[in-house]
This record gives structure tokens, sequence and C-alpha cells, in this order.
């Protein structure tokens, strides 16, 4: 039975972000990973690195995020000097448009909660209305009254980060195996055995970070992780010439040129299927921002399953039964990827997560009776 | 709005069916891209003059169209599907607006495309398919000026051939690129050479037509190269090279799994066609019980085939809906089978004569493009593959392959081989591209103004980024933290 | 370059390609009236700037993408001449107009 530093199960921006991380380190390291056809929440990954609505009320999660944020570029760097290749990281600061007063209102009060929650860190937000908005983004609908702006938002391309991230892991001496689903786990403190179907391999350290699939693997290292599936559908136009100099919420254009539409969300289970009254819906909202949308043409659009938490905030564990073993989901593995690669893996590696990560521990979920 | 029966496709199969279905007083409407009927292989016929250079088989399509014409039928032209539900939801584009509507049975009658033919050059202007040559010869009356050169393998070459120069551009070449094994284990089959007789005599009418037209041919060809800075200036192969204008390409085609793919229907790998194929019963009804593929995309027979399984999915649809009984379609069909197993007898045959050889699957050379949307390489991907990649989906992530316009139509099998090669498997373990909607491209605006079948009654939770959206359906709160 | 059949007694009709009149038959895709206005090469991609011509002329390879009536990356081989239809090479990306809609 081969034996590692650490096995990472999932290949996705989650477990590849922190396999790389714990490869750097100088661990060997297996990441496991499903075949062709698998639900991937990658695949459904917008490519925001958002930082302006995360963690209204978990000032933990702002702070981490912020922090992900800020470790981006020197991830984009390190990866293109190591790997060649450019993972498409533009921070130009981000908008969140609004469309009528309400949204508008209470989007102000978002913001200036997120400020005084920041403590020292400080939280830097504009207000912008429509004239100052008409100013930067050509072509702005009538629809848009005003939107909340931040200089720390940005957008990556999230198959070009997943590319990178398992050529850098291969590269510092990684071993990847697909096509290796977990049949069986054995968890003992320290030691781990995990058999998949090419054989069994074991490690001391063990990250679960299959998405979804961590709600059935968790509690074999007597860990919880309650993550639901959460659809969202995308659509990209054609490639043009470059007219948006920044990213919205649900409005993004690429390196490439494409305009990609989305920011949808449907709790419906593990269907994958394309509904066109979801994409019509997408649609209609992308118009309404900026009309001049109405002839591209819509080149691509799919559907996939994204990681939800019960409360939208990451889960990052250590299991107590059988120290060794930690947990890793979350919602926004493109923005959190800096985080995971650069802050996450070395606390793994080190072999405890540091006292900060604590609040976002699936203890939280354990709703006991009122004192 | 629904429908009895929609056909997709107004091919030789489609109109075969939709003819039979309205004379069985099914409720038909038939759907398709061009303006008028006929499909690939009976493209423009409505227009086509008696003294056509493409020859009687081209001209017996004219009643096909007529038929077809002459039917109750609702016959939507210029209308394009970019997505089908399997409950029977088709959702429409034409002339920049989009529809949906039901059918309770579909027919799939989308026909072949051809097999991708990736040499050195390929993407070079003046390399095209001979059956694009033929679409133009079709419907253009246009012929190429200058040297045209052939080459590839199957009869649709030689007929090309023929028609070219009798339309007064004979080819400068023809060059075949049978290999030699695949003579010897076509001659191991002799029975399927005699019950297929009048097609195999056919086919070497067409040859002959070409040796009479004075086009040269060689045989054996390998390692062929199309040679250009800006666009195709000489065609190379091992042993020689040829100053061209133009290289029309032909190693067979393949059937249109676009649809049936997007629909997840079972397929199978065909072994002796190297192609996937949908899994249908006797009557063309695939995994899904309420839809059916009839002609070349359920497995390539040609376009009397084609016609003749329009029908048996035509009769089956009239039996499933009510309007004949299973006594009458099993007694109308006998005669169907009989004239349909007349014409599959030759393609044992010509299946094992024309199989493509490894290098028309898997391209020798690393520079050749594999996807020609995004202009990925043959090497990038054998270097994906090896970075772990294990199948075509898991690709497009690495390479951008596949995310083009044409969703892997051209470059799905030449990728799928490719990984099969790197990861020692066979192909039919590799799977291929899962096609998405909207299958064509439509614009932002026609899918904003969708009419559908039924209002949107479903509660569709709307992202939390419209507060109060103004005539889309009602919001409900998301857990998101954005 | 293609050129009409020597026998052909199609009916002809007038569309611009690149500024040019062009007589192509009826019936005839816009993408078959740029080969017969004699330019080799239809579009340049946009990724590598590449010169493509139409390769399958029947809606797959999307190679054949050119302007028709002034909208960017149509299916050339797709679309049915009608006279005075103005037809333009596809220079790389289509450019956005935000004034539009």
């Amino acid at each position: 039975m081969e034996r590692f530093d650490a096995i990472v199960i999932g290949g996705g921006l989650v477990g590849s972000a922190i396999a790389y991380g714990l490869a750097r380190a100088g661990l060997r390291v297996a990441l496991l990973d499903e075949g062709d056809v698998a639900f991937r929440a990658s695949r459904g990954n917008f490519g925001l690195v958002w930082v302006q609505s995360k963690g209204d009320g978990a000032p933990h999660y702002q702070r981490w995020t912020r922090r992900s944020a800020d470790e981006w570029p020197t991830l984009a760097a390190e990866l293109l000097a190591k790997t060649g290749i450019a993972v498409g990281h533009e921070r130009p600061g981000g908008v969140h448009l609004c469309l009528d007063d309400a949204e508008l209102e209470a989007r102000r009060a978002m913001m200036e909660r997120m400020r005084v929650q920041s403590g020292n860190l400080g939280f830097d937000y504009r207000m912008l209305d429509r004239r100052e908005l008409v100013d930067i983004l050509p072509g702005l609908g009538p629809a848009v009254i005003g939107a909340s702006w931040t200089p720390y938002d940005g957008h990556a391309n999230p198959l070009y980060l997943l590319k990178a991230l398992h050529k850098g892991f291969t590269e510092k001496g990684g071993r990847y195996l697909p096509n290796s689903t977990v049949t069986e786990a054995g968890a003992m403190p320290g030691d781990f055995r995990i058999r998949v179907a090419g054989g069994a391999i074991g490690a001391p350290k063990v990250v679960l970070a299959a998405g979804l699939g961590n709600a059935v693997l968790a509690p074999h290292f007597g860990l919880s992780a309650p993550v639901k599936p959460l659809k969202g559908q995308i659509l990209v136009t054609e490639r043009a010439g470059h007219v948006l100099p920044l990213p919205t919420t649900t409005i993004r254009q690429t390196v490439e040129g494409g305009i990609m539409l989305g920011d949808s969300q449907e709790d419906v289970g593990f269907d994958t299927s394309q509904k066109p009254a979801m994409m019509q819906t997408i649609a209609r909202r992308a118009l309404l921002s900026f009309p001049w949308l109405r002839d591209l043409q819509i080149v691509r659009a799919w559907a996939a399953l994204r990681v939800m938490p019960p409360d939208g905030l990451p889960i990052y564990d250590q299991s107590e039964r059988f120290p060794g073993a930690f947990t890793a989901n979350c919602h926004s593995g493109v923005t959190l990827a800096g985080a995971h690669a650069n802050l996450l893996a070395p606390m793994i590696a080190a072999g405890a997560l540091d006292p900060s990560l604590a609040l976002f521990s699936a203890r939280r979920f354990d709703v006991s009776p009122a004192a | 709005m629904t429908v009895e029966l929609a056909i997709v496709g107004a091919g030789p199969a489609g109109m075969a069916a939709a003819a039979l279905a309205a004379e069985l007083g099914l409720d038909t409407m038939l759907v398709d891209e061009q303006g008028s009927p006929g499909g690939q292989l009976y493209r423009a016929i409505e227009r086509a003059p008696p003294d056509t250079p493409l020859g009687p088989e081209y001209l017996a399509g004219r009643s096909l169209a007529a038929a077809a014409r002459a039917s109750r039928i609702d016959y939507r032209t210029h209308t394009t599907l970019w997505h089908v539900e399997p409950d029977g939801t088709l959702f429409l584009e034409a002339a920049g607006r989009t529809e949906s509507l039901t059918a309770r049975r579909i027919l799939l009658a989308t026909g072949a495309l051809e097999r991708p033919v990736p040499i050195p050059g390929w993407t070079l202007p003046g390399v095209m398919t001979a059956g694009a040559a033929q679409i133009l010869l079709k419907s253009a009356d246009l012929v190429p000026e200058g040297r045209v050169v052939l080459a590839g393998q199957g009869p649709l070459l030689y007929l090309v051939a023929s028609q070219l120069a009798r339309a007064g551009a004979p080819p400068i070449a023809l060059f075949e690129t049978t290999p030699l094994e695949n003579y010897l284990e076509a001659a191991r089959h002799p029975a399927s050479l005699w019950r297929g007789r009048r097609l195999l005599l056919k086919g070497l009418g067409w040859i002959a037509a070409v040796k009479r037209a004075g086009v040269p041919i060689r045989h054996g060809i390998r390692g062929m190269r199309a040679i250009g800075r800006r666009r195709l200036e000489r065609v190379a192969w091992e042993d020689g090279e040829l100053a061209a204008d133009y290289l029309f390409l032909h190693e067979g085609v393949i059937p249109n799994v676009q649809v049936t793919f997007a629909l997840q229907l079972r397929h199978e790998w065909d072994t002796a066609q190297l192609c996937w194929r949908p899994v249908l019963d006797a009557w063309g009804q695939t995994s899904l019980p309420n839809i059916a593929v009839a002609g070349d995309g359920g497995g390539i027979s040609g376009a009397e085939a084609a016609v003749l399984t329009g029908r048996l999915a035509a009769l089956d649809a009239a039996m499933w809906l009510g309007h004949i009984g299973e006594a009458e379609r099993d007694r109308r069909a006998r005669p169907i089978r009989a004239a349909l197993d007349r014409e599959r007898a030759l393609r044992p045959f010509l299946d094992r004569l024309y199989r493509p050889s490894r290098t028309v699957m898997v391209p020798a050379a690393d520079e050749v493009i594999a996807c020609r949307c995004e202009e990925v390489s043959v090497g990038q991907i054998r270097r994906a593959t090896r970075l772990g990649a294990t199948g075509p989906n898991q690709l497009k992530a690495f390479t951008r392959c596949g995310m083009g316009p044409c969703q892997g139509r051209i470059c799905g099998p030449v990728v799928a081989a490719i990984v099969a090669d790197v990861l020692g498997k066979p192909v039919a373990e590799i799977g291929t591209f899962r096609p998405r909607a909207p299958f064509k491209p439509i614009t932002v605006g026609a899918l904003a103004d969708l009419e559908a079948a039924e209002s949107a009654a479903e509660s569709i939770a709307c992202p939390s980024s419209v507060a109060q959206p103004l005539t889309l359906p009602p919001t409900r709160a998301p857990p998101s933290p954005r | 370059m293609f050129r009409p059949r020597p026998e052909s007694r199609s009916t002809i009709v007038a569309v611009v390609v690149e500024g040019r009149a062009v007589m192509v038959p009826e019936g005839a895709s816009a993408a078959a009236a740029v080969l017969a206005a004699g330019f080799d090469s239809i579009r340049e991609t946009p990724v590598a700037g590449g010169e493509r011509a139409p390769y399958c002329m029947m809606g797959v390879c999307f190679d054949c993408l050119a302007e028709v009536d002034g909208m960017p990356n149509r299916q050339s081989c797709m679309v049915e001449v009608r006279p005075g239809m103005r037809i333009n090479r596809q220079i790389r990306a289509r450019r956005i107009d935000p004034k539009a809609g």
C-alpha cells in the first residue's frame, strides 16, 4: 500500500488549491478525483473573486475573504511563473447593480454594516449613483439606478485556475489520481487508509475536499459536512471586443471576450438539467443592466451543482476523534483559492487549524437546547 | 401548443416520415433549419434541373419533397431546435424569435455529418469536405475553379468526383486512402457483396465514370498534408506533392448525435463504423419511449434506408398515438423491412472496406489542429490527458477544446480517439462531449423573449441581486452570502 | 474561387460582398456568395487571427461565420441570399455597440 504525507480527496477548486499548497510545502500528496462524468461544482463557478458582500453578520468570514482576495495576486503570479498558465485574474473592483430604490437602500445598509463589522481591518466602499456609473459602464440600462462598489473585488478564469493548480501540484511532485472514487475508508488517529479502484493508499493526514461528496465522507472521519447542492446556470456569449471594465455580481466579461451571465440559484436536489425558464430569467435580468446584450449570441450554457453549507459560510474542521482528518467546504471556490492555497494548506501541513478558523467548524450547526 | 408528432429534420427520413404520418392522420410538425426540404442528401432538390450533373439518384428526391409539401403538416422552415426535454417539450428558434411547444412523440431525423479528417493544414482556406463541394454544386450551381484534388475513401468520394466532372470541373486527381489491409478484410466476407449487388453495381458505376472522365486515381495514399501560407497551395502525401487550389476530403460520414446525447439517451459505440449511435429498437425508438430516431442519425445506411426507417418510425408513432392498430402497423411494415434489408446488405462490406485508417482517428503530428473553433492542437490534448484529464469533458476544462460554437460536433471524435490512445483505453470507454442547450447559438434577446408553451407556474428561485423583479417570477430568498 | 457551372440556368440574385456586387444563383447561401466573389477566406479567427473558409457547408463546423446584413458571426452557409444582402468577412471577435438595444 503506497503511503503519502497527505491525501486530499477531491480535485476541484478547493481540493486542488489545498493540495497545491501542501505539495509546495514539501509534503508528498495524493490528490484523488472522480472520472470524466462527475458533479464538479468547479464547473458551475462564475469566476468572481468577490469580497463586498461576504460575511455580513459574520466578521470572521469577511476577514477570511479579504485575506484570500489579498493573497490572490501573489497566487496568480506564482502560478504563472511556475506553470506558464495565466489564470486571467484582474482586480479592478466590482459593482453590484441595483434596479430600484429599495434594493439600493438595502445595499447601502449592508455596506455600512460590513464597514462597522470590519473593525480595524476597515472596509472601503462607495455607493455610486447612476451618473457615476454611466461613465464607467457603457450602455448601462435605464433600469439601473445605482450600485455599491469596493476596490477589493475582481475575477479570474475558474478553469484556468483549476488547470494551473493541477499543473503546479504535479510539478511539485504531487500525485494526481483520477477515476479514484473512494470506496472504503479506514480511520485511526494519525493513520488513514483510503481504498479506490486502483488499490489502497495511506497517510497520516487526510483532507476531505470532495464538495457535495463530503456530506457522505465526513462521518467516516468523525466529522460532519452538512452541505447541500444548489444548482447554478450560466450563459456565455460569443467573443466580443472588450466593453466591460469591471465585473458585476451577475455579468462579467472574460479575458477571451465572451460575456458570462449568471448567478441563478435553484434548490432542486441533484438535478443538473438546464431549464430554459431560468435561462430566460438570467437573460432578461441581464438586459435590464445592459440592453446592448440583446443582439449578442449565446454560444454556450450549462448547469452545475454548487456546494451550499446551511448558512452559506465555509466549513473548515479538524477531527477530534481522528486527529489528522480535515474537511474543507465552501460555496466560493475561486474567491477562497488564495486562502486555501496560502493560509489553510500551511495550517494543515503544520497539523492543526488556526484558532481563528474555529468559528467555521461544523459544530456551529449543532443547536443545543436553550441554556 | 401541442402536436402529436414533431419531426426534426427534413432530409429523406424526415420527409418520408412526415408524408406517411400525415397520411395516417397524425397531427404532424416538421422542423428544419433550411428553407426548403431535402436535408443534405437532397439539398435544394426542388430547384434541381432535370439534367443536373448530380445524377438520377439525386433527382429521386424530388418525389419525396413533393410528397412532404403536399401533406397536411405544419412545416417550419428556417427553424432551429435549440433545446429539447425528455418530456417532449421542444424549444425552437426562427428569425430571431424563440418559442416552445410540446409533442407527444418526437422523431429525430437529423442525419449525419462528415467524419473530421484532421490532416496537417486542414484549416487552410481551400480545404473542405467532399460533401461541401457537393452542396455548393447542389444549392448554388457553383464549381471550384482551378486544380481540384479529392482525397479519402468511401462511395461519396467517387460520386462527387463524377459529379464535378459532369459539371465541367473534373478533379486533377483522386487520392484513395483505403489501407491495403481493408481490401483483405472486406474480401473475407463475400456474402454481403452478393446481397448488396444492386448498390455495388451503382458504386462501381461511379468509379467507372470517374475513370472515363480521365481523372487520375491513386490508391494506398498515406500521410496526406495540406500546404500553403494563407490558403491551400500544394497537396502532399508520403510519396509526392502536387500543386492544388482545392482539396476535398472525405473519410465517411457519422451519425449526428448532438441531440440524442443532449437528451442523455442510451448510445453504443459501433465498432464497424467507428462512431457513436443511439440504441434503437426495430422501429427506431430510443431509450425514451416518446423519442425515436430515423435515418443516418441512427446509424449510417444511406438515403434509401433513411426513407424506409422514416416510414417505419411514422407507422410506430401512428400506432402509439392510437391512429392504427398493431396488426396494421406490422402488416404495412413488412415490405418496408424487406426493402430495408436489401438496402443494408452492402453495408458490412462498405464498413470493412472503408474503415478509416488509424491516423484519421488519431493524427500522428502534434501540430495538427484538433479543435478548429478554439485552435487547440493534438499535442495540447495529449499533454492535458497526461496531466490527468480523463475524458473530453475534463479536457474542456483544461484546454477549452469543445467550448467553441460547434460544441464538439467536429472535434469530438478526434478528441476522444486521442484520449483513448494516450490512456490505452478503448474509445467506447472514453465517452464524448456533453452537448448543451442552446444546440445552436441564439441571441440574449431571443432567449429573453421566449414564448413558453405554458406559463412558468413553477416557482423559480431568483437571484438575490434583484430585490423586486419587474416581470419575473416571484423571488425566494436563497441562503446566499451574496 | 468558385464559378457558376457552365450549363447553369439558375435565376440570378445580386448581393454585396465586401462592398462589391456579386451575382449568385437563387438559393445559394451567403457563404457560397463569398466563395463566388473570389475570396479565399471568410473570416479571421478571434483566437489567433488565422484565416478560415467554409469547411462543411452544412452548419456543423462554424468556420463560415460572417457578418450578414450587419449581424456578426452568422453561420453564412445556413443563410439564403436575398437581393441586396450585405455580406462581410468576420474579422476576429465582433464589436459591441453599447448604444444598441
